[in-house]
């Protein structure tokens, strides 16, 4: 708890590190309060269809009629829900193989190892579409995809986390009192895997959020009626050069929400690793 | 370096086997079979077998495996479900474009990111390298396909330029392809160019603080030779091992940049498969796509062996 405050004290005084924690806040009070703050459910039909922005509909409406400002807000929803929860995944499963593989090594690891090799062979976009064609489509399979696309990255780290915390000289004294494998792993090894792991999770967040834009822009991920950024310009495809702005809002706020993540990504790996800052 | 190139490529044959039964595994866990997707929910149960039969669905998963896999290593990667023609002449064909795409990406990536980087390295912490740490930034968050449409949109609106359709090879029509092409490339390669310059930075950075440079320095070399015939070709190294990162990328951005711009290459012949549930021809793309991608880092790891003679791997 007293590491977590003065990681965010650090990265408070980093001027990168504060636009990163501050825009990424704002992208999830907007989130959670979309319900509230959205002038018009996602799905309603409230003005002609592709009305420019007014003072009504901020960012115009979308061919149906639908406020486009109010489905980015719900959007922003659905695309953290989605990063979140399949980084969630990745992470757990990676964190736990990985634990393994470094602490067991020997054939263990290297079964674990070949499966995250098999993994990786594959272009992530790719597999996570490939996943997404067994579990179908829609929030949760796009969930699990992403997921599982995000595994073997986690153990990667983690396991070479663990295996160069193994050497160290108080692991090795608590190993030689006694020290259960168990309370090893957990007390004295994961926190020497924190700071690479949180990196990780920051930067693999922007990917996930990034990867189901993809997806549900190439109409295999979130499914209408959901409102997704990426679906969103997929729909504006067609009428974006009578209506602009059903194009323009959502690609800006894919970007500038990766953006925001990449910037606290960084920031974050400066605090946490001063050696890898150049 | 030849037992290290040996002992690679025998690493590579479980990572292979294990591509194409993950693949394998994966095509038979879709819901909703493929004898179903072709004669409909309705079909009478003699008609059923009879297509099971035709495509040896009715065997165990053990043979249709060693059945498909024995194939593919004899050229033949079956038949499309929809159209009946065979696959893999189909992807030779497609692979292309997705190479031409693939590799136009790549050499504009380089041309923009490598300069950037190295200038940014030179002049650390000046206006320049904070402009060029910036774009980098934007290149690497900006995702392929919301580029394409911001530049589409801005293109049309303002120069009411539009990209040209129908595609024509490089072989019929080099300069009409290349009008094809270079917008989706650019855009390929701009998406990609943030972490080349990211990695041309850092690497840089680290060879000028090396005490050959320093040596290089004192004994009167200019700035010029110091960076450009000493430490460049150093730090470009490293820069080797994200080439085979970059071609999953690229491979992987491919799929929705020839969706956008219609363009007929390997990606949207994947996405046509899933979309018409045509699996056999799923499963060849994804395999194809894979086997390169393993062979491209495959090349990488023994070209970075091969120039960096540092390392030993024996």
């Amino acid at each position: 708890m007293k590491r977590l405050s003065q990681t965010i004290r650090d990265l408070w005084r980093d001027p990168m590190g504060r636009i990163g924690m501050l825009g990424i806040l704002l992208v999830i009070v907007i989130a959670i309060l979309a319900p509230m703050v959205a002038p018009f459910g996602p799905d309603k039909m409230v003005a002609l269809p592709k009305a420019p922005p007014s003072a009504e509909h901020w960012f115009g409406t979308d061919y149906y009629g639908r406020d486009v400002f109010s489905r980015i807000l719900y959007g922003a929803r659905v695309s953290l829900e989605v990063g979140i929860i399949a980084v969630g995944i990745g992470a757990t499963a990676g964190y736990v193989l990985g634990l393994i593989a470094g602490y067991f090594e020997g054939w263990v690891d290297r079964i674990i190892m070949c499966i995250m090799d098999i993994l990786f062979a594959f272009p992530s976009i790719l597999l996570a579409i490939f996943i997404s064609a067994v579990l179908g489509r829609g929030i949760g399979p796009t969930m699990v995809a992403i997921g599982i696309v995000n595994i073997p990255v986690f153990c990667r780290t983690v396991r070479a986390a663990v295996i160069s915390a193994k050497g160290l000289e108080y692991v090795q004294n608590a190993k030689s009192v006694g020290v259960k494998t168990g309370a090893l792993l957990i007390r004295h090894i994961s926190p020497n895997v924190v700071a690479p792991f949180t990196v990780q999770a920051t930067l693999a967040l922007s990917s996930a959020i990034l990867t189901e834009a993809s997806m549900s822009f190439l109409g295999l991920g979130i499914q209408p009626p959901d409102p997704s950024w990426g679906s969103m310009l997929s729909e504006a495809r067609s009428i974006m050069e009578q209506a602009p702005w059903t194009a323009v809002f959502p690609a800006l706020f894919i970007i500038v929400t990766i953006l925001l993540f990449n910037i606290l990504g960084d920031a974050l790996r400066d605090v946490l690793d001063p050696k890898l800052k150049t | 370096m030849k037992n290290y190139a040996i002992r690679r490529i025998l690493q590579l044959i479980p990572v292979l086997f294990g591509i194409s039964v993950l693949i394998f595994a994966v095509m038979k866990m879709v819901p909703g079979d493929v004898i179903s997707g072709i004669l409909g929910i309705e079909a009478t149960p003699e008609l059923r077998a009879q297509l099971a039969a035709k495509y040896g669905l009715d065997r165990p998963y053990v043979v249709q495996y060693l059945d498909w896999i024995g194939g593919v290593l004899r050229g033949d990667f079956g038949e499309s479900i929809r159209t009946s023609a065979p696959i893999l002449p189909e992807i030779l064909t497609r692979f292309q474009v997705t190479a031409e795409l693939t590799i136009l990406a790549a050499v504009i990536s380089w041309f923009i990111a490598i300069p950037l980087g190295v200038l940014a390295a030179v002049k650390r912490n000046t206006l320049v390298d904070r402009f060029v740490r910036v774009f980098a930034l934007l290149g690497v968050s900006v995702p392929g396909f919301a580029l394409s449409i911001l530049l589409i949109l801005v293109l049309s609106l303002a120069f009411n330029y539009f990209p040209p359709l129908g595609y024509v090879s490089l072989f019929e029509d080099p300069l009409r392809n290349l009008q094809m092409m270079i917008l989706p490339s650019a855009i390929l390669g701009v998406s990609i160019s943030g972490s080349v310059m990211r990695m041309t930075r850092s690497s840089v950075l680290e060879v000028l603080r090396q005490d050959f440079i320093k040596t290089v320095r004192a004994k009167g070399a200019s700035e010029r030779v110091a960076i450009f015939k000493h430490a460049l070709r150093n730090a470009l190294i490293p820069i080797i091992t994200l080439v085979g990162m970059q071609i999953g990328s690229l491979l992987g951005g491919a799929v929705i940049v020839e969706q956008i711009f219609s363009l007929p290459g390997l990606g949207q012949m994947t996405l046509t498969g899933i979309n018409q549930r045509d699996y056999p021809v799923v499963q060849g793309c994804v395999l194809f796509i894979a086997f390169v991608y393993v062979l491209v880092n495959l090349i990488t790891d023994l070209l970075y062996a091969y120039i960096d003679p540092r390392i030993s791997y024996d």
